[in-house]
């Protein structure tokens, strides 16, 4: 009796779902696909009959074509004040990276400002990366894919550098204990200064003396700053590596990115890893990835400055970055400046030159923009104002 | 040691190029030229695993926050 009537239960409710599904399945295309799941938890929810449901279906169907944005609407304009307005109340400090110690990292309003005027390399570049399988979780292994990465130069390891007069020599003092922590020797340095080829390298106790073949004082300043910058070991432009524990597994978080080269590294997975540094991205993993990264990190600054601006308005303003197949800033050098209309671009900076440029160039404007409306008071192509009339004179002898 | 595919970073979505009957269809249902559409650069790394050439098109599938699945076209321009 009892399996019966679980029996009958079960049945009603695989009823009750292919209803469900039997309801959307002319909706799929017309929906979106997070609509579509919200709908069925929902209506898989509610005691309903088929006839009720189909009503809730219509009517968000009704609701989300109300929604849409009309033919014509200003939804540049919104999304700029509904990022620009917050974007005032932004605080203008810099604040330490949220968990990650001594780790600084540009938010806020100079941040966003970074991102939409498409800098080559942010004043903070930064990159989170994530370890595979076998190195994840354990420190001990973790640790051993920072030191692939970081980078470590004589400067790091030298406890001082001394130019010796009397010999003309230099005499790098090397700090044993940090070598050691770095898994550096001391035979490892001296073979990459010999590789340097400036003179003859050698090894007494803990100094490592070069003998340079010039002697010249400019050439032996500069000298000196060479062999403090040599890279040892680890990647170049990555100042300092942080392990930190993120639920079971270690994460690393870098000072200094360089995309290319860590995603040759062993040990990461090659496919988690990210870095601020958007224009490295759209070089590496190209522009639809940019997209992604300048969606994330600009809704990423708003939301931690506890604004509430919809995505979409963010999405609005990395799509225009994007579209042209390179990352374009929203200025002077990108969008602004890249109108073909010659009165918007003269109302946007140095009227001046755009206007002598056009006069000289003989240019013409064909009226089709907001701005140039404005400026010539005509009626602007927004709203209503798109539509235009066109008349089909009727046909000879019709 | 995993080995690098760039089609599978987190940040790549899928990434189809469209048969010319596609493509027609989509010029069809949109009433557009496909220059109209947004561009991809053909150095773009994704264009150089797939193979496009300038004049395609590729269908982009995005995992969007807002609408779950989201489709996108990029036309393939030269440079």
């Amino acid at each position: 009796m009892v399996d019966k009537k679980a029996n009958t239960k079960a049945e009603k409710e695989d009823q009750k779902l292919t209803l469900i599904n039997k309801l959307l399945s002319e909706y799929l295309d017309k929906l979106p696909e997070s609509l579509i799941t919200e709908l069925k938890e929902k209506l898989y929810k509610l005691e309903l009959n088929e006839e009720q449901m189909r009503k809730v279906v219509e009517e968000v169907n009704r609701a989300y074509i109300r929604a849409l944005v009309e033919p014509g609407e200003a939804a540049g304009t919104v999304a700029a004040q509904s990022v620009g307005e917050p974007g005032t109340q932004m605080t203008l400090r810099t604040f330490h990276y949220a968990g990650v110690r001594e780790l600084n990292v540009t938010l806020g309003l100079p941040r966003l400002i970074e991102i939409v005027d498409a800098r080559r390399t942010p004043s903070t570049p930064t990159m989170t990366i994530r370890l595979d399988e076998d190195h994840k979780y354990s420190l001990e292994k973790a640790k051993e894919v920072a030191s692939r990465i970081e980078r470590i130069a004589v400067e790091n390891i030298a406890k001082s550098i001394e130019y010796d007069m009397v010999n003309s020599s230099f005499i790098i003092e090397i700090d044993e204990e940090i070598a050691q922590d770095k898994g550096i020797e001391l035979e490892y340095v001296a073979r990459a200064l010999e590789r340097l080829k400036v003179g003859t390298v050698e090894i007494e106790g803990n100094n490592i003396i070069i003998t340079p073949t010039t002697t010249s004082p400019d050439k032996i300043k500069r000298l000196r700053e060479r062999i403090l910058d040599l890279r040892l070991k680890g990647i170049k432009g990555i100042k300092r590596v942080l392990v930190q524990k993120e639920g079971d597994e270690y994460v690393l978080h870098t000072d200094g990115s360089n995309l290319s080269a860590v995603l040759q590294v062993k040990g990461i997975d090659p496919h988690k890893v990210y870095t601020n540094n958007i224009s490295e991205i759209a070089e590496v993993l190209g522009i639809e990835a940019a997209r992604s990264a300048i969606i994330k990190e600009a809704f990423q600054v708003l939301d931690q400055q506890g604004l509430d601006v919809d995505m979409r308005h963010v999405i609005l303003i990395a799509d225009l970055m994007t579209c042209t197949g390179k990352i374009r800033q929203i200025g002077r050098h990108g969008v602004s400046g890249e109108k073909s209309s010659v009165l918007a671009r003269a109302a946007f900076e140095v009227t001046v030159k755009h206007l002598l440029d056009a006069a000289s160039h003989g240019e013409e404007d064909a009226l089709e923009g907001v701005t140039e409306n404005v400026i010539v008071g005509q009626s602007i192509p927004l709203g209503t104002g798109v539509v235009e009339l066109f008349m089909r004179f009727p046909k000879e002898g019709a | 040691m995993v080995k690098f595919d760039i089609l599978k970073h987190e940040l790549v979505p899928k990434f189809t190029i469209l048969s010319k009957e596609e493509v027609e269809a989509l010029r069809q249902t949109y009433g557009i030229r496909k220059e109209h559409l947004p561009w991809i650069r053909k150095s773009d790394p994704i264009c150089k695993v797939l193979g496009a050439k300038p004049g395609d098109v590729l269908k982009i599938e995005r995992n969007s926050e807002v609408a779950g699945k989201s489709i996108a076209y990029r036309y393939v321009v030269p440079g």
